[in-house]
Parts: C-alpha cells; structure tokens; sequence
C-alpha cells in the first residue's frame, strides 16, 4: 500500500453533504481538501446524450454497480440474510453528485415534533402506552436550532416553492401546517397543469389544505449566494434517475463543484473507493482506498469526514471498527442502530382525459399538509404521512401497460394491449410518505457470509414492517379513495406499499436512514449533535446515516442543513480546539 | 469461430409511417419493398424466429396498430442480450445461491441468456403454431421468469430509442402518441390541460443533430 502525501481533510464521498463540507471547509479556511469518490465524473453534455429511458430509468445506469457491491436483507434475527441482488426497494447513486444527480429535488424540512419525537410521544401517549420496541430517538438538535440552516440550505439548490408560515403567520395557499420559516422561499413554486389542478380542487373539496411541493428544479434563472447561476427548468421530463441537461435541477456537479473548481487547495478524485477508516487510540489517521486501476492507497489526514450514502457509511465505520456494534439482543451497543426507511403507498388514479405526463419535472406537485406528522390520523397510529400527486415525467416504457384492474384478463395478448392504448397517459397517482418509526429489531450489522468485489463484507441489514406501518398504508389507502374521488378519477391498483413483509422487489424510496444516528449522550448514539464521532472526535459522519428516524419527507435538504451546521461546528469551533464539542 | 447469424425480417413489415384516420384508428403505411437480413449477436436464426413469434403474440400487430414484429422488437431483445445485461454485468451473482422467501426476488446463478436459451429450447416449434395455440403455448409458462423477462423486454423493444434497435421507424412511439425526447416543454406545460399534446416523433439523435450510442455498445 502506497502511503500518500498528507492532506488537512479527507472527505469519503462525492455526493451532496461531502462536497458541501468540501465547499465550506475549502472556502472558509486554507486547509487542503481531498474529496474520494469511487464513481465516476460526469459532464453536463452526458446528461443530454442519457435522455434515454431504457439505459436510465430501466436499466438504472447512474446507480451504483450493484455486482459490486450490494447489501444483504432478512426479516429477523431468527432468518438467513440473502444479497439484494438487483436494484428494487431503493436506488443508492454513485459518480460524482452521488444520489443528488440524479434525486427528484423535493425539499421538504421535517417539522419540529420529529427532532423531538422520543420526548413528543412520551410527553403525548406517556411511555407505558408506546410499543415497547419503539426505538425513537431525539436528534440533540432542535428545529429552531435548525431552522437557518435549512434556510441556507434553501439558498444552496433555489427551492421554489410557496411559505404556509411566515415567522408565524399562517399563509394561505402555502404549507399552513409547516413550521414557522424565517424567509419565503427563494423561488416561486413550480407551474400547474392539468393534474395538479385537479389534485389541488378536490382536496379544497374535501376541506384539505393543498400547496406546491417545494421543489430544487429552479422554477426560474437563479443565482444562489455562492454566485453560481443556474438555468430554469424546461420541463424535459427527465429528471428522477437522470442528470439535468441544463443544470435547472440542483445537483452538486452545478451548484457545488463551480465554487469549488477555482480553490486550488480543493482536490476531486474520482475513482477512488474508500475501504478503511485508519484510527488508534481515538484519533482518526486517515483513509485507505482502492482506485480504479486496482492501486491501493493510504491517504493520511488530519481530518476524515465520511459521507457515503446512509448504508456505506454504517459499513465503513463497522469495517474499520470505529464504534460498538449493536446488539438488538442486548440493546448494547450504538452503531448500526435504528435502521428506518419510508412508509410509501401510492394510489393508481384514471382518468378519462390525457395527462402529457411526459412532460413534468422532479418535485413538480401538489401536496396536503393535514396529516403530515399527525394530524388527525386513524387510532393507534403514532405518526402520519405526506400526501402529494407529482408531474416528474414518465417514460412510455413505464407508461405503457398501466390499467385499470379488470380491464384485461391476462397482462399480455391482444385484449391487453388495446386496453393499455385505450388507458396511455391517464394515469396520475397520490403517493404518501409516511414517517418510519425506529424499532429495536430494524438494525444493520456485517454480513457473515456475502462480501464485495474486494471480498469485504457486505453490509446486513435487518428489516420489517410492523403493525404500525400497516396501519398507516391502511390510512394512506383511505384517504387516497376520498382523494381520488373528489378528482373525479377513477381509483386503480397500488403502487410501492407495505404489504405483509418488508420487500426488496419494488422501489419504495432511496430514503434509507440510520445506523449512524446523532443524539445527545454517547450511550444513545454515535454522533454528537454536530455530527461528530463521540470517540474519535476527528472524525465526522454526515447524512441520512445520522438521522435517528425517518421523517415523512424527502430527506435532502436536512441532510444538507445538518452538513452546514455540522461545518460551522468545525470550522469555527473544532479547529480553534480540536477534541470533542460535546 | 460461431457462424455468423442472420434474421431476414421483409422491409414492409418493419416500422413505417403510422397515419390516423378521422375515428383515430391507425393505418400504417410502408412503401419498402425487399427483406433486411440483420446479423444477429446472440440468437441463432432458429431462437430469432421463435421470439418474433412469442414476442407477437405478446404485442400483436392488430386493428388496433401495428405490434412486436413491426417494431423490430427481435432486433433489441439480441443486442440487449449480447451486451452487460445479459452477461449481468450489472447484478450481483456471487454465492451462496439460495433460494429465499418471495420479497427477495430473483436469486438464481442463470443469466438472461441462460434464462432465454433454456426458454427458447420450450417453445421450438412456435413459429410454426396458429396464433391460438401459440397463445396457449405461452399461456402454460407466463408464471416463469423467462416469461417475465420475454414480456418486459417486448414492451421495452416496442417503445425503447430506437439506438436499441427496437421501436424501428419510431411506430411504438407513433402508435402511443410519445413525441420523443424533446428539450423543453416550458411554454406548454401549463396549457391545454386535459388535452393530449402531439407531435410527430423523434429520436435523441435526431434532437441532439449526433449518433448516439447505447450502453449496450459500450
């Protein structure tokens, strides 16, 4: 193994939150920064030539190259783990960008509650009537705490999108259930069509509370406070699982690598895969990692930052034993803890007239805001969801065969195609997200049997859905009929859903979360609030790793809000006294 | 070295120019004469013949527009499967195989080339069937995985960029009403709601005014 020349900071990494760091550390201080991707770079003229349905939407090629490396999943600890072996329940990127290339650029913020959400359910249900597996956690950080970094964070991608509360008066015709927010947005919401109108009519119909979903697809030319400029989106329709060919939709290739391209103590490499975090006696020494050409390398460093996706950040500190690992039996142990994903059940919706839902953008939609954490959801059910239909584009590959139940007895043959002519480009759907509640049982850990190209473990995880996540698809199904309905649509089969067991078949969202939560003591968590290693305090991890539980929303922009409060800790706090900040 | 494979598909009945008549019924009109022989990559002559086959059943050409054959559909399934896909170059297939419970999906060694040349060894006297009974035929192994992949791929042959050999003369994207990979819907976005927006189609190479390749070729 070569050893390399040292560098200030190593970031393993090249997606949002990495090179968010990269951009605050290398902008605000004169240490040299070292950021390693294992994917490679991409070109905006790349993103032109991949409007192509079969290659990116079919066949996934931004994702990650899943023959090297994947995860395995079982049920319980009582069950035999086995490799996902092609892409289903979620779609991790790689390249650099990572996820934020080729993500939708919904940017919701979670509300209050959930930073707090151990404390709220206690304080709301009291203890003894919480199940007893709940594993819910509070961040250590609050929303207030927060909430200008969300706003800055809302500057970095030009969020459009239309305020329900304004320092604490309610808006109509934006979100009135969201928190208070200092500023409106940066952007103006997304334009409505024919789909979105009808969502938002029956849901006033039906007494609901409708708004633009807030979106980081520029709804107009904008220039951010870095001075990067970008385009306005043009409506393409490839956006989710595809680069943006004019840069409208904020990814880090156009928001972040433009500041980041003139610091000459910023330094890219992509091609670079991160195997090791090197650490004695609780100070990180650097990185050791794998280029393309199969070289092995040591990259010495001051500090190390890791900000993989969410289930190789928790491999990489497993791997390099940087942390105890969680013992579900025992409850001992902090790393690899608290495993969420996302409650998704969408609702097929026909209608009689065509949607041109090829035309669309990511995160072009309407949402209600009523039950989003609680509100008033079913009894039993501890949190809620997001309900929103959304214009992102559709393919005809995807489009093509969708009908309602019982039009054609077989799904191929003559009879079937004509009803798949007949019913092209009706179909809407709602979606719902819903928060996922951390359990005790939901943990990942290091698989014993399967490992990578390297002949590395890979990472296990241990999930399933309990009665409380079949509860809220129930709700979700409920509420979507009386949606459907009130459009006038005509309701059709499900989409992603819980069903009885969890299942790796079908996408339900990329939004895996934890493993890595932050919290407020050491015994609970193996982060500190400002994303610190509690035992290594050189070390930092960043993104929906960190997060204790999922929240309903897109995880994005607090992945993002937390990395800007997470570099202010650093550079204003750490590097004046480096040790630990809580 | 293998022998070189072709399919002879007759010109007149690959793509054309789909027109519409008043009661929206489509009406397709080819003016090729003579046959094209394309050298196959993975499928022998023999196997060419029976996914045509199967593939046409699938998607039949039929008043209601043109099907499977006509899109070249053939074409596509045997570069996907000469290339990373089919070698799965793209899913992860070290051991232990086992076969595990429903919501693990698809955990068998065999490749989609494995899948379909054990498939197609079924199904050999296809061709040669009346539309009934080779509907039936297929009926008796629609629950396999080579069935499921046989279905996907037609669909995907019939409406892919036709840089994939399928969807020849943009006829799936004709017959659906898709108008291609267009730069900008700005100006129509929020207009004409409720009613369809429809332009004769085109490929990415032709927005982009360059060839384009797929990842198949790469």
């Amino acid at each position: 193994m070569k050893t390399l020349k040292p560098v200030d900071v190593v970031i393993a990494g090249g997606g949002w939150t990495g090179l968010l760091m990269a951009k605050e550390i290398a902008t605000r201080t004169t240490l040299t920064v070292a950021v390693l991707e294992r994917g490679p770079a991409r070109k905006m003229a790349d993103y032109a030539a991949g409007m192509d349905e079969l290659d990116y939407n079919v066949r996934l090629r931004l994702m990650q190259n899943i023959a090297e490396e994947t995860v395995t999943h079982r049920h319980s600890v009582r069950d035999a783990a086995v490799p996902v072996r092609q892409y289903g329940s979620f779609q991790p990127g790689t390249g650099v960008g990572g996820a934020g290339e080729h993500w939708g650029g919904v940017s919701y913020r979670y509300e209050p509650d959930h930073f707090t959400l151990a404390t709220h359910l206690r304080g709301k249900h009291g203890a003894a009537r919480l199940p007893e597996n709940l594993a819910v956690q509070d961040w250590g950080v609050t929303y207030g705490e927060l909430e200008p970094d969300y706003w800055r964070a809302e500057q970095l991608i030009g969020v459009g999108g239309k305020a329900g509360n304004l320092r604490g008066k309610i808006v109509e015709g934006g979100n009135i259930f969201e928190a208070p927010r200092s500023h409106e947005y940066p952007n103006p919401p997304h334009k409505s069509n024919y789909l979105m109108n009808t969502f938002h009519k029956g849901a006033i119909d039906l007494g609901y509370h409708p708004y633009p979903v807030p979106a980081a697809t520029l709804t107009r030319t904008y220039r951010n406070p870095d001075g990067v400029t970008r385009a306005g989106c043009v409506y393409c329709g490839f956006c989710n699982r595809y680069g943006c060919m004019i840069g409208a939709k904020a990814q880090p290739s156009n928001t972040l690598l433009p500041v980041l391209a003139s610091r000459r103590n910023f330094e890219l490499r992509p091609g670079c895969w991160v195997r090791r975090v090197i650490h004695r006696g609780g100070k990180a020494e650097g990185v050791s990692y794998t280029d393309a050409a199969g070289e092995e390398f040591l990259q010495p460093a001051g500090i190390v930052v890791l900000s993989s996706w969410t289930l190789n950040n928790a491999r990489l500190l497993l791997l390099s034993g940087a942390g105890e690992p969680y013992d579900p039996a025992t409850g001992k142990g902090t790393l690899g803890r608290n495993l969420t994903h996302q409650v998704c059940a969408g609702l097929q919706m026909f209608f009689d007239k065509p949607l041109n839902s090829f035309m669309g953008a990511g995160g072009m939609g309407e949402a209600i805001g009523d039950f989003e954490g609680e509100g008033k959801v079913d009894a039993g059910m501890l949190r809620g969801g997001g309900f929103r239909t959304q214009s992102s584009g559709d393919g005809p590959i995807a489009s093509f065969g969708r009908i309602p139940p019982g039009e054609a007895k077989a799904n191929w043959g003559a009879e079937w195609k004509q009803s798949s002519l007949r019913w092209y480009d009706r179909m809407g759907s709602v979606m719902f997200e819903g928060d996922h509640l951390a359990y005790r049982h939901n943990y990942m850990d290091l698989d014993p049997t399967y490992t990578d190209k390297f002949g590395d473990p890979l990472l296990r995880m241990t999930l399933d859905w309990t009665d409380h996540e079949r509860l809220q698809e129930r709700f979700a199904m409920r509420i979507q009929m009386g949606l459907a309905k009130a459009m006038g649509a005509r309701p059709g089969g499900m989409l992603r859903g819980v069903g009885k067991r969890y299942s790796v078949t079908y996408y339900q969202s990329s939004h895996v979360q934890g493993g890595v939560i932050m919290g407020a003591s050491p015994e609970i968590s193996v982060v500190n609030p400002w994303l610190q290693h509690w035992r290594v305090p050189n070390l930092w991890v960043l993104g929906g790793s960190t997060f204790p539980q999922s929240g309903w929303g897109n995880p994005t922009l607090s992945a993002l809000a937390l990395t800007y409060r997470a570099a202010d800790a650093l550079v204003n706090r750490y590097l004046k006294r480096p040790g630990g900040l809580a | 070295m293998k022998r070189r494979e072709f399919i002879t598909i007759p010109a007149a009945s690959l793509g054309g120019l789909l027109l519409f008549t008043l009661d929206r019924r489509p009406l397709r009109s080819q003016t090729r004469d003579g046959s094209v022989r394309v050298p196959l990559k993975f499928f022998t002559e023999a196997e060419a013949r029976i996914v045509t086959a199967a593939a046409e059943r699938i998607l039949p050409g039929d008043e209601s527009g043109p099907g499977a054959t006509e899109a070249g559909v053939v074409i596509y399934i045997d570069r996907q499967l000469a290339g990373p896909y089919g070698r799965d170059k793209n899913r992860y297939t070290k051991g232990p195989f086992v076969e595990s419970v429903p919501e693990h999906g698809y955990q068998g060694k065999a490749t989609p080339r494995e899948i379909y040349r054990e498939g197609l060894r079924g199904l050999g006297d296809l061709p040669a069937l009346a539309p009934t009974l080779q509907n039936e035929k297929l009926r008796a192994i629609e629950k396999t995985p080579f069935f499921a992949l046989l279905r996907a791929h037609t669909i995907e042959g019939f409406l892919c960029d036709p840089m994939h050999g399928g969807n020849a003369g943009l006829i799936g994207w004709q017959l659906v009403g898709y108008p291609g990979p267009l730069m900008s819907y700005r100006d129509e976005i929020d207009k004409n709601p409720g009613l369809p927006w429809r332009r004769k189609p085109v490929s990415l190479s032709q927005v982009l005014g360059r060839p384009v390749k797929g990842w198949e070729e790469e």
